[in-house]
């Protein structure tokens, strides 16, 4: 496995995208921590990145890398090789060249200029976003027939779980607000990574304003060990889950 | 003047016929009760070390009780240690333990009642229901006391320094912790309160009611239960304090309510849920506070009016303003905002656009709680950005119209 | 060696397979013959696991193939249209397949790579590779590891006659080995002098699968497609390979 997700992350390094997307995270990273006066609120734009950026390069990267590397997984296909392991490889060869430019390009300056408990949530979070959205951007592939469509599917996912999921839970919460949803709240969030890893971060930031209200019920539920917990466990499946169903599907695909 | 006078009252008991009595553990006079019965104004007792058990002590001479090292007075959990009334007395370098708890009284290690230039200093008080309990008292000076409580319940535990109709009291140094207010104050005036910690209290750091013309200077309220709650009170000054880790859905850096005429400059306000929550108050300065890492650095409700925030620096907050209402009748000019993105192009250290320090979004978050778990997102953001360009549910005249683009220097 | 059984797969509207049966041995040079779009490809691809058809089984070697691949190991495959990862140079490539199929120096079959001179090329990158040198590499590659079954899309197209030529001398070199060769080609007179066996598709349908000798016989042409030109015209679908086939079936003969 680890033999094939070594030609892959070659492959990928050579094609210099990501070269070139570490450099713009390191320099956006980098501009950031010395332009702000305060540290915080440069942490407060890297949010918004892993938030939005890191989610979305991650999976037009994955679904565009997908396509290119058809004649790839053809040729492996032609071996002696599970498909398994080959689309395995293919995500292991992704996933670590991803992870790589979010470690370089963002884990570095954090780890030099705000080395805290928030930085290394911000870190975690980005981790744990670019692997879902590996994972979310192989399904699409997967399922779609050409590249167009795959490119388009994962543009859509990436709208949905950063945009319009949070405006449907405005909505839920405003059209429901005389009853009592803290509970399914909680529940509603575990449905988008993004959240639940923008909620991981901002126990971490925010939290005197998450002491307020019926915010220090989501302290108090994230904050547990219960909380961590769950948090880290719902980001696994959604690792998880959609590679799965990606296997699945590739396992019964034609090429 | 009050310093000077209280030295003369002291050095002239001492020159003219002050006598100093040893009594304690291995001496003669093996009681401090004795020792109190025996001596005369102007006297001095030093008490060497040793637990003494000795029910309640009344204090009501003109003396000074100083202990030696490790001196300890037991309440054994059902007397009141030390009783005062009576002018110029001081206690010194005594460690109260197990003050008794009455639900009918309001018993404590030291109560002073009645009583005026009255000294406590060093002392040490453990587990108390009340620990100071002072009323009707003038000229009383509490330094440098370390007292600490055991915190139950708001019911079960008392206030750590509690005053009571008293005036002309310093307060100054002492460490408080554990109990249900660390300071109260109801009905005092005149006083200074400078260089106190008062943190872990179950209710607030520093309680005051009715107290008006109090200075408070240089103190830190750290991680107490609501923080630090002032009310109905005129010509307050508060300076140079600090109100950090005020957590909870009702807890507060500082809460004023009813406060008019009244200064608060230089304070740091860092990690409260809400840095300064105001309602019906008028006519105060706001001035060159650091407002940090707060989840509201203020919550100025439409009751207030005629007050003057300036000089105040931004950071880090999740939200700077929050209100109730679209009436403002507050001023809003030359604070530092993290957050304000406008430019300055005459390049005067002013900014050029108005800054509107309550978002879209402290709106809704004001309407309904349950949104807080949106705080953060593209979406609140997007919303906040549209808000600025058309602006609809925000206040529109809370407004800095003269922003600084740098932080005001405190 | 290999046994096609009932083999059927569509792809939506298009009736790739319909009902196949074959069987192949080894020493025969099996020429599949069909128009464009007659499931040649489909067939092929079938075998190597790249289609999975809708029903009915293949084996290989005797031994059915669902799953585990690796019998894919046996197996040689030139594809028609040699695609490959774009950034891998030509001796990257020939050095991942080793690695892929764990095979030592001498067991290698470096003819056809000698003889293309592709060791000259090594350093280039597949994506600077004309459309003749791919095909090169793709048919060096396919018998680089000596296998027992050759499956080869189109060797011929898009090589020079002087290549065209090494490459048919290579099949006579290896069909004398006794091993079993595929070959689609739809240039007919390529593959006159290679041929054993025709198996002729025609709208996924199997027209006939019979030997080379037969073919003429019945058909009193010499020449492969004159043979086969008459048996399309002629519409003699009866032929003997009905028979032929349905003999293994009952006796169950291994391959």
């Amino acid at each position: 496995m680890l033999k094939l997700s070594r030609y892959v992350l070659y492959d990928i390094l050579r094609s210099k995208v990501i070269i070139a997307y570490t450099l713009f995270l390191f320099i956006v990273s980098l501009s950031l921590f010395q332009l702000e006066e305060n540290d915080s609120k440069a942490i407060l734009s890297l949010l918004n990145i892993v938030l939005i950026v890191v989610p979305l390069i991650g999976m037009i990267f994955t679904t565009i890398h997908y396509y290119n590397s058809y004649e790839f997984i053809e040729l492996m296909l032609s071996q002696p090789l599970s498909r398994t392991r080959i689309l395995l490889s293919e995500y292991g060869g992704v996933a670590l060249s991803l992870l790589s430019a979010f470690f370089i390009g963002v884990g570095i300056p954090v780890l030099v200029f705000a080395f805290d408990e928030t930085g290394l949530a911000l870190l975690f979070t980005g981790a744990a976003l670019t692997l879902v959205f590996t994972s979310i951007a192989f399904l699409a592939s997967v399922k779609a027939r050409d590249k167009a469509r795959g490119i388009g599917a994962a543009l859509l996912l990436w709208f949905y779980f950063a945009l319009i999921f949070d405006g449907l839970l405005l909505l839920i919460l405003f059209a429901f607000s005389d009853y009592p949803m803290e509970k399914l709240t909680l529940v509603l969030s575990a449905l988008n990574p993004i959240d639940l890893g923008r909620i991981f971060i901002m126990l971490k930031m925010d939290i005197s304003a998450l002491m307020g209200y019926t915010g220090a019920l989501y302290k108090d539920f994230f904050g547990s060990a219960t909380g961590i917990l769950y948090t880290g466990g719902i980001m696994l499946l959604w690792i998880i889950l959609p590679l799965w169903r990606a296997l699945k599907i590739f396992q019964r695909k034609d090429l | 003047m009050r310093h000077i006078l209280t030295i003369l009252t002291i050095l002239a008991f001492l020159n003219c016929y002050s006598r100093t009595i040893i009594a304690g553990t291995g001496q003669d006079i093996a009681s401090l009760k004795k020792a109190v019965s025996l001596a005369k104004d102007g006297d001095t007792i030093r008490l060497k070390s040793g637990v003494y058990k000795e029910g309640n002590i009344l204090v009501t001479k003109s003396i000074t009780i100083i202990g030696e090292n490790n001196v300890i007075l037991d309440g054994e959990n059902k007397h009141e240690s030390l009783t005062i009334s009576g002018r110029n007395i001081t206690i010194r370098n005594i460690r109260f333990v197990n003050a008794g708890y009455s639900a009918l009284n309001d018993f404590a290690a030291i109560k002073i009642i009645d009583a005026s230039n009255v000294i406590l200093e060093h002392n040490t008080v453990i587990n108390a229901y009340f620990a100071i309990h002072v009323s009707n008292t003038t000229w009383c000076t509490i330094r440098n006391n370390t007292i600490s409580g055991n915190p139950k319940t708001e019911q079960l535990t008392g206030n750590g320094i509690h005053l009571w109709k008293s005036g002309h009291a310093l307060i100054e140094g002492n460490h408080i912790q554990g109990h249900r207010d660390g300071i109260y104050f109801e009905f005092v005036t005149e006083s200074v309160i400078q260089k106190n910690l008062s943190e872990k209290n179950i209710r607030y750091g520093l309680h005051f009611m009715f107290s008006h013309n109090d200075h408070y200077i240089g103190n830190t309220f750290k991680n107490n239960g609501a923080g630090v709650a002032v009310m109905y009170s005129k010509k307050v000054k508060m300076e140079l304090n600090r109100f950090e880790e005020n957590w909870g859905p009702s807890a507060y850096g500082i809460l004023l309510k009813e406060i008019t005429d009244s200064y608060i400059s230089n304070n740091t306000f860092l990690k409260n849920t809400v840095g300064i929550y105001m309602e019906g108050s008028s006519r105060t300065e706001v001035l060159k506070n650091s407002f940090r890492n707060n989840g509201w650095a203020m919550k100025v409700q439409a009751s207030c009016d005629d007050n003057n925030f300036y000089n105040n620096n931004f950071h880090g907050n999740s939200f700077d303003v929050a209100t109730n209402g679209t009436m403002v009748l507050n001023k809003f000019f030359h604070n530092y905002w993290d957050k304000y993105e406008g430019y300055d192009i005459n390049k005067d250290g002013i900014g050029d656009i108005p800054y509107h320090p309550v978002s879209m979004y402290a709106m809704i978050v004001e309407q309904n709680p349950n949104t807080l778990i949106l705080m953060r997102s593209f979406m609140v953001s997007l919303l906040d950005k549209a808000e600025k360009a058309i602006p609809s549910l925000t206040p529109e005249n809370l407004v800095d119209d003269k922003p600084f683009m740098k932080p005001n220097k405190l | 060696m290999i046994r096609i059984e009932n083999l059927s797969k569509r792809f939506k509207k298009l009736q790739a397979l319909d009902d196949i049966n074959a069987l192949f041995s080894t020493g025969q040079v099996v020429s599949l013959i069909g128009p464009n779009g007659s499931g040649k490809t489909t067939l092929i691809k079938s075998i190597l696991g790249m289609v999975k058809a809708d029903s009915g089984t293949i084996y290989v070697n005797g031994k059915k193939i669902n799953g585990d691949p690796s019998y894919r190991g046996q197996i040689g495959y030139m594809p028609q249209i040699g695609r490959y990862p774009d950034n891998m140079k030509v001796g990257q490539l020939f050095r991942m397949l080793k690695n892929i199929r764990k095979m030592t120096d001498a067991e290698l079959d470096t003819d056809l790579l000698v003889k293309f001179n592709l060791a000259s090329i090594f350093d280039k990158p597949m994506r600077t590779l004309s459309g003749g040198t791919r095909q090169k590499v793709s048919a060096a590659l396919a018998f680089y590891f000596n296998p027992d079954i050759l499956i080869l899309d189109e060797p011929t197209a898009g090589l020079d006659p002087l290549s065209s030529e090494i490459l048919k001398e290579k099949i006579m070199q290896e069909k004398r080995k006794d091993k079993l060769i595929l070959i689609t080609s739809h240039i007919l007179s390529d593959l006159d002098e290679l041929t054993t066996h025709v198996m002729y598709l025609q709208e996924g349908k199997m027209i006939f699968l019979k030997d080379i000798e037969t073919l003429r016989h019945e058909t009193g042409q010499e020449k492969l497609g004159k043979a086969i030109a008459y048996v399309m015209k002629g519409g003699k679908k009866e032929a003997l390979w009905i028979d032929e086939v349905l003999a293994v079936k009952t006796t169950g003969q291994p391959d």
